[in-house]
């Protein structure tokens, strides 16, 4: 028990301060590395909370595929060393009014919802039961997906194809 | 503990990612806060899947994560045509569809 405590806090002190460097950073590469981090930690979390497959997930896709296409796109649309890559903010003031009141309205429901507390015991190994309702119930859209990924990288690569 | 911790979690980065997306002036500056945002709803989909001991909540994170993939890369490949076009990332720079 104790363990679980301690792995949550270290993870959402990881995650907390990484996505605040996301957000906070001048420099745009620092702030993709953050993110990584951040993306990193929440696979962390996914682990806490027994799926490991996601955590398979999150790292293959999004601290791997996402962050190598974001530092794609930032070495074709900035130089990696000079004044460029320096990027600032606007409007910190209200930025921070208006996440404020979104996470103090969030917590103010949450405080009144009614939210276990001990988590339930899953019998079946949860990797297995996931494959396994994914190539029957959800077949369909896992199809769908596919198609979906597809037509969307097909389009990038047409938006982002070379002038003629 | 309890689901509270983990949805408490998601709501402070969904926050931090919502500042994100209202402050940064470049473009791919806001993309990351989505991405952040994006990451806190995912832990609340796992977390409300595993405090109800049901696998289909994590199923929806598994179809989310990779809808997420090519929003993002499509939302970097208009980011490279508009640099084509514009020569410029930044978001107040950024206004062909204004009238």
């Amino acid at each position: 028990m104790t363990l679980e405590v301690v792995t949550f806090w270290g993870l959402a002190v990881l995650l907390i301060g990484s996505a605040l460097a996301v957000v906070l950073t001048k420099n745009l590469f620092h702030s993709v590395l953050y993110l990584a981090l951040s993306l990193t930690a929440t696979a962390g979390v996914f682990l806490a909370l027994d799926a490991e497959f996601l955590a398979a997930v999150q790292l293959l896709l999004y601290a791997g595929g996402v962050v190598t296409i974001v530092v794609f796109a930032i070495v074709v649309t900035e130089r990696l060393v000079g004044d460029r890559i320096t990027q600032t903010s606007r409007h910190i003031l209200p930025g921070l009014v208006l996440a404020g009141a979104l996470l103090l309205g969030v917590l103010r429901f949450l405080r009144g919802a009614d939210l276990p507390v001990e988590r339930p015991v899953i019998a079946v190994d949860v990797t297995r039961a996931i494959g396994q309702v994914l190539l029957t119930e959800f077949v369909l859209p896992f199809e769908l997906l596919a198609v979906l990924l597809l037509v969307g990288l097909l389009g990038a690569l047409y938006f982002a194809r070379p002038e003629e | 503990m309890g689901l509270g911790a983990y949805l408490t979690l998601a709501a402070v980065l969904f926050a931090i990612g919502f500042f994100g997306v209202v402050t940064r002036r470049n473009t791919i500056g806001i993309l990351l806060g989505i991405e952040l945002m994006l990451n806190a709803v995912n832990i609340n989909l796992v977390a409300f899947a595993r405090f109800n001991a049901d696998v289909v909540g994590m199923i929806f994170t598994a179809f989310t994560i990779p809808i997420t993939v090519a929003e993002v890369a499509l939302g970097l490949a208009i980011v490279i045509l508009m640099f084509r076009m514009k020569r410029t990332v930044i978001a107040d720079h950024l206004d062909l569809l204004r009238g």
